[in-house]
């Protein structure tokens, strides 16, 4: 990855973390502390790795991209909008009643979203489907999907990568926002999910763990996945994130999973991501 | 009664199944460790490589259906009733039924007839369920002619939709001149005294209570339901206005099935008594299949008796 590459990818993350504070705060609801852990992974995936056309959404030979984190959909819109697969503009009417843009991922009303999504455990199922069916299609695709933290206590989870590892489905990558909050608070003590690595191992993945929020090991993960295909094993990308990351007050404080920067909290929000882009502009 | 040919519905499921594989290499069929009862593994052993065995996990299943679905692939989705709905209801509500995929959902082994498995294994909820899901067919077959038909009619429609079969071999009283329609009901014998409308296998049994009837001089309008979402609102008021009185039967809770789906048309369009006969709000229990149909009335002596009663205003 070149210089330019980076700063590119880190501005565009800049942007998307300003589209979410912003979209969840002319929302008042929603969930931006889940939202920003994910903003470089969601970056880089669809500016970088996946083969999808904003022209073309439906394009059957595409790759397909599964937010089973359902909840992070205002990363996901930010991100759909900068590729232009819709408007820029529509992301301030995120949850309102006359918007595409649904509380949660809608396939079937928002441009780009490949499955509807929202109920935890559920999406992950979807793309190892996804991923079944493009193998029987033999039509290239490569479906990713991202889950979270807390999310893989949900049973469904382990089911869908028991059948992915038995189908050998290494069109298959699943990457786990591992931010370590959730709701009720930390996940090791509401509901501790380690040791992941080896979980994962056992169901019959390859797994890497990465710092989620360092574009250099996202490319080296990616190429981990890229190197799997033939293996007959589906691939695992752990990666560590700080919940609200890039918004100081937000940053690993449990209170932001599901709650939103009031008008004041907003603009302190923007004044630190725009500090940070110009960093990135300076470097 | 001649003797009639004995096919479990569930049987004509895996035939056709088969049949539209041949046609379609689109149809994908999965199964959750109970191919060889639900039929399914009839494909599975035909088409290889199309055919998902998930093992004992249906959550996962439905939203690997949803998955294959959203590929343009056609999958029909098999398991016992109790665990192909009831067990990964909110799977089937909010990764098929809200997107709206192209999923069939085909249980076999619905009602007390499952017999001897006993209550856990007797799913008398399914149409309850699957009627709240927006969007979602939800049928019955009452013998093979129907259950090929239907299934057919599944694979033509694009959309979630939910079919029961039953684990028994029960009549073939259709002819193959027999046209199935999503959404009508068919008058299977006239009458103007009562009508009973009825799905499923209990059918056979309520054609024997109206000839029962008939002997004692009450004209039975017997009526096969075989879509219960979207049911047949016309035919359903046609025979309150006709017979004045209806019975329904089905084996199902009483809560939430046909007989409640009876009752809607009614109550807003053409207010008329009515009769549910089903499961009355309990469980079933372990027992052979028509030992447990007859201590549940559904047989034609216990629907015989309950709609002289009901005609004779008791």
């Amino acid at each position: 990855m070149t210089n330019e590459d980076r700063k590119a990818l880190a501005l565009f993350a800049v942007t998307v973390r300003e589209d979410i504070v912003k979209s969840t705060t002319a929302a008042g609801s929603g969930h931006p502390g889940g939202s920003l852990s994910a903003a470089e992974y969601l970056t880089y995936l669809y500016e970088k790795e996946m083969r999808v056309d904003p022209k073309n959404p439906r394009d059957p030979n595409r790759d397909r991209f599964v937010l089973s984190k359902g909840h992070a959909a205002p990363a996901l819109y930010a991100v759909l909008a900068r590729e232009g697969f819709f408007p820029v503009e529509d992301l301030i009417r995120l949850r309102k009643i006359d918007s595409h843009l649904q509380g949660h991922p809608n396939m079937n009303s928002t441009p780009g979203v490949d499955m509807s999504t929202g109920s935890l455990g559920q999406g992950i199922s979807a793309a190892a489907g996804m991923a079944a069916g493009a193998k029987l299609l033999k039509n290239g695709a490569n479906v990713y999907c991202l889950n979270g933290d807390g999310e893989i206590a949900e049973g469904e989870v382990w089911e869908a990568m028991m059948f992915a590892a038995h189908y050998r489905l290494d069109n298959l990558c699943v990457a786990v926002d591992v931010n370590g909050l959730q709701i009720d608070g930390k996940t090791s003590d509401v509901m501790n999910s380690e040791p992941l690595d080896k979980k994962f191992e056992a169901f019959g993945a390859r797994v890497t763990k990465i710092d989620g929020h360092d574009f250099d090991e996202i490319e080296r993960a990616l190429n981990f996945f890229h190197a799997n295909i033939g293996s007959g094993q589906p691939t695992v990308i752990l990666l560590k994130t700080v919940k609200g990351k890039g918004v100081s007050f937000m940053e690993n404080a449990v209170g932001w999973h599901g709650k939103t920067a009031k008008p004041a909290e907003c603009e302190q929000a923007l004044a630190e991501l725009e500090t940070a882009r110009k960093k990135i502009l300076e470097a | 009664m001649a003797e009639v040919k004995k096919i479990a519905t569930r049987e004509s499921y895996g035939a056709t199944l088969v049949e539209l594989g041949r046609l379609d290499d689109k149809i994908v069929v999965m199964d959750a460790d109970l191919a060889g009862s639900t039929k399914s593994g009839m494909f599975g052993k035909e088409f290889p490589d199309r055919f998902f065995n998930c093992g004992i996990a249906e959550q996962n299943m439905i939203g690997v259906a949803a998955g294959f679905a959203t590929m343009g692939l056609k999958p029909f989705v098999s398991t016992f009733a109790m665990f192909a709905v009831c067990r990964p209801y909110e799977q089937i509500r909010n990764s098929i039924g809200y997107p709206h995929l192209n999923v069939k959902i085909c249980a076999s082994h619905g009602g007390v007839s499952v017999g001897a498995d006993g209550a856990s294994h007797q799913c008398c909820e399914d149409f309850a369920l699957m009627r709240t899901i927006p969007g979602m067919l939800v049928m019955c077959p009452s013998d093979d002619v129907e259950a090929r038909q239907m299934v057919k009619a599944a694979y033509e429609y694009n959309g979630p939709v939910y079919i029961r079969f039953a684990r028994s071999a029960t009549p073939v009283y259709h002819d193959e001149n027999y046209k199935f329609e999503v959404g009508k009901g068919e008058i299977v014998s006239d009458g103007g005294d009562v009508a009973i409308i009825a799905n499923g296998i209990v059918l056979p049994e309520v054609v024997k209570a109206a000839e029962i009837l008939k002997a004692e001089g009450i004209s039975a309008r017997v009526i096969n339901m075989g879509t219960i979402k979207p049911i047949d609102k016309d035919l359903v008021i046609d025979s309150a206005k006709v017979c004045g009185k209806i019975i329904t039967v089905e084996e199902h809770t009483v809560i939430g099935g046909l007989g409640e789906a009876v009752c809607s048309v009614l109550a807003e369009n053409y207010p008329a008594p009515v009769k549910r006969l089903g499961i009355n709000d309990v469980y079933g229990y372990s027992g052979e299949a028509n030992e447990l149909m007859a201590a549940f009335g559904l047989c034609a002596d216990g629907i015989s008796a309950a709609a002289r009663e009901f005609v004779n205003g008791k």
